[in-house]
């Protein structure tokens, strides 16, 4: 779960970072009430993904006025497939400097990284990039977070000497984001060292581990409802599916992620989009297959269907079944494709075809089919 | 010949009177694994499917010389059912579990730091099977048979597809390894592919990857610096947009990085044959 900013900001105060005086408005009357009471703000909206400001979501606003003219402007706006469900309002900060201070997971190192940068308030890919030697590097020990010392020479490392004391204290904190929170993304960006001297979070941006959300249930509780999102992901959700929605019109179902990927893949080729990513995993039940088709159905685009099922275990007369009753229950009057292989497979075929369902002779050969069935569809 | 496990391997299974610990002892045993006890907390000294259970690893090791271990344990308690059994001197720890969180793999991972004899296989992988002789994990038999392919794979049902299709035409396979889904996992892309280079029997490698991480890249390069093995590479999620997670928790693209094309583009620079379709494999692989 990516946690917008004013969620992850929350979520650092409890850790004891200091944050800006900040408020949340859901319109832009509330956005003027915020200016009113903060004075000078910036309006940013919230959404989980990066590049808000080049894509016009943050705006100054100097009075309360200025603050609804820009909360009307960003409130509903699309940012990157976003749209802005709400603004934060932050009192503007005197920024003396800009620093880059993130934790994240280095995959290749399997382990937890710190990045430490006096070159704040840039891409950090960026800074990685052009220059690396601007970036102070940590792999904190995982069992006992890091040490003092440790902390001590990256601060010196990244040419920050001068704040080291601030800095260790700020890094301990935000450190506890991994143990407390199973943070797989833990980044202050920019860390705004202010004229006076103090050390606050411009910006926020935490991504807990969904894997661990049964440890966090009072986030999800919290925070989870805030975004709207695709409607079909939240639908597949409440319905324990593994969906992904696409842009595409063709609906695709398969079992395990590797196989369903590799469908869509095939689909493409034939010249084909997807209009999801939806994996049933092993077993593929009737009430899963029926589940899933629901689903897709709910998605008016949606031109057809191509069912990509291997039964290692499982049987192929019962997946048949499966799919035949899951599309009578769901009067489904699309086009269908079923391609399925392992045990009984033969049976299984019979069966689809008993009932008016095209079986694929192979993956690649049930792709080419659904891709056609669609294009006649749409001609018709 | 094969790696990993073969007709000796002296099995356990850790969670071995669950629902998916039995179905799956069951078929592991019915191929002729040597499953040799298994454990569930509180049940030792009863026996199960015709093995004694124990209450900790140790005392399975102690009692049967077990060297291997299956895991088939809920995610909240699939870490520390690693780490106990590299404790316990397992040699080869293969974790099917789905779902355990990332920062629990990352202390397991610096845990092992310390049983460098250890191996772990997973988590979220349908570990590994040597055709005719014995497995550890959830790959089905009846899409294997005995032969020369090596093949590793970080999806499970394409694997049973791609092993079919192998079969099919008469390829069977030295072993099949599957490394899991996860993005930080045990074994990787590389270090499996280093084990079929030094195994006689293993004469042609298919290697099976997806979006994310960049192992697929490390193990590339690792066979760009020479292989006596016939090799075929698959990447699927060529279509997956950036920054959605297709499925499996580590397969997502971040940026540029992750990128199918990136991974084919380091394969066909090793000199490694690139199937666009799974279909294409077996043709690529004579």
């Amino acid at each position: 779960m990516k946690l917008l900013e004013y969620q992850a900001k929350e979520v650092l105060a409890s850790l004891g970072i200091a944050i800006p005086r900040g408020m949340v408005a859901r319109t832009p009357d509330e956005a003027a009430a915020a200016a009113s009471k903060l004075g000078a703000v910036a309006v940013k909206a919230q959404v989980p993904v990066g590049g808000r400001g080049k894509a016009g979501g943050i705006k100054l606003a100097r009075t309360a006025g200025e603050a609804r003219a820009a909360a009307q402007q960003i409130i509903g706006m699309d940012i990157k497939g976003f749209k802005v469900p709400l603004v934060y309002c932050e009192e503007a900060l005197e920024i003396e400097r800009e620093i880059y201070v993130g934790f994240t997971v280095d995959r290749d190192a399997r382990a937890n990284i710190l990045l430490v940068s006096a070159r704040g308030g840039m891409d950090i890919e960026r800074v990685a990039e052009e220059s690396p030697e601007a970036i102070a590097r940590l792999y904190p020990n995982p069992w006992r977070g890091p040490i003092d010392f440790e902390l001590a020479q990256l601060v010196y490392d990244a040419g920050l000497g001068e704040l080291a004391r601030p800095l260790l204290a700020m890094m301990k904190r935000l450190y506890r984001a991994i143990p407390d929170y199973d943070a797989l993304i833990a980044e202050i960006n920019p860390l705004v060292v202010t004229r006076t001297g103090d050390v606050i979070a411009g910006d926020a941006k935490l991504e807990i581990d969904d894997n661990a959300a049964w440890r966090h249930t009072d986030l999800e509780e919290k925070f989870g409802a805030v975004l709207e999102g695709d409607p079909y992901e939240v639908e597949a959700k409440k319905r324990h599916l593994t969906y992904v929605s696409l842009d595409g019109d063709i609906g695709i179902i398969g079992n395990g992620a590797g196989l369903c990927m590799s469908t869509l893949d095939l689909v493409q080729r034939a010249g084909g989009r997807a209009a999801n990513f939806c994996d049933i995993g092993g077993g593929a039940k009737a009430e899963v297959v029926e589940n899933a088709l629901a689903v897709i159905l709910m998605n008016p685009k949606v031109k057809g269907v191509l069912i990509n099922v291997f039964g290692g275990i499982t049987r192929g007369d019962e997946v048949a079944r499966g799919v035949v009753t899951a599309r009578d229950n769901l009067t489904m009057k699309l086009p269908l494709v079923v391609r399925m292989s392992g045990t009984r497979e033969e049976e299984g075929r019979e069966i689809l075809k008993r009932n008016g369902i095209e079986p694929g002779a192979s993956a690649w050969e049930a792709a080419k089919k659904i891709v056609e069935l669609t294009r006649a569809g749409v001609q018709a | 010949m094969s790696i990993l496990v073969d007709s000796t391997t002296r099995v356990i299974v850790q969670g071995i009177t669950g629902r998916e610990g039995s179905f799956h002892t069951e078929q592991m045993q019915a191929l002729g694994t040597t499953v040799v006890g298994g454990t569930s907390p509180g049940k030792g000294g009863t026996t199960h499917l015709g093995v004694p259970v124990f209450n900790t690893v140790a005392d399975a090791v102690r009692a049967t010389g077990a060297n291997a271990s299956g895991i088939f344990v809920p995610a909240p308690f699939a870490p520390d059912a690693i780490m106990e059994a590299a404790a316990a001197g397992i040699t080869l720890i293969v974790c099917i579990t789905e779902g355990i969180p990332i920062q629990d793999m990352i202390r397991v991972k610096d845990f092992l730091r310390g049983y460098p004899d250890a191996r772990l296989l997973g988590a979220n992988c349908p570990g590994l099977i040597t055709p005719g002789q014995a497995k550890i994990g959830i790959i089905p038999q009846r899409i294997t048979a005995p032969g020369s392919v090596g093949m590793v794979s970080r999806s499970g049902t394409l694997t049973y597809e791609v092993g079919s299709a192998l079969s099919a035409a008469g390829m069977g396979q030295s072993t099949i390894v599957g490394i899991g889904g996860d993005p930080v996992l045990g074994m990787t892309f590389s270090d499996v592919v280093a084990l079929f280079e030094k195994d006689p029997a293993t004469t042609h490698l298919v290697l099976i990857g997806e979006i994310g991480g960049s192992d697929e890249e490390h193990a590339a390069e690792l066979l760009a610096r020479g292989t006596r093995l016939k090799t075929v590479a698959f990447i699927s999620g060529r279509t997956a947009p950036e920054g959605k997670r297709m499925g499996h928790a580590g397969a997502i693209i971040s940026g540029n990085r992750g990128t199918a094309r990136s991974k084919e583009e380091a394969f066909r620079k090793a000199g490694v044959a690139v199937a666009e379709t799974t279909d294409e494999i077996v043709g690529l692989l004579r």
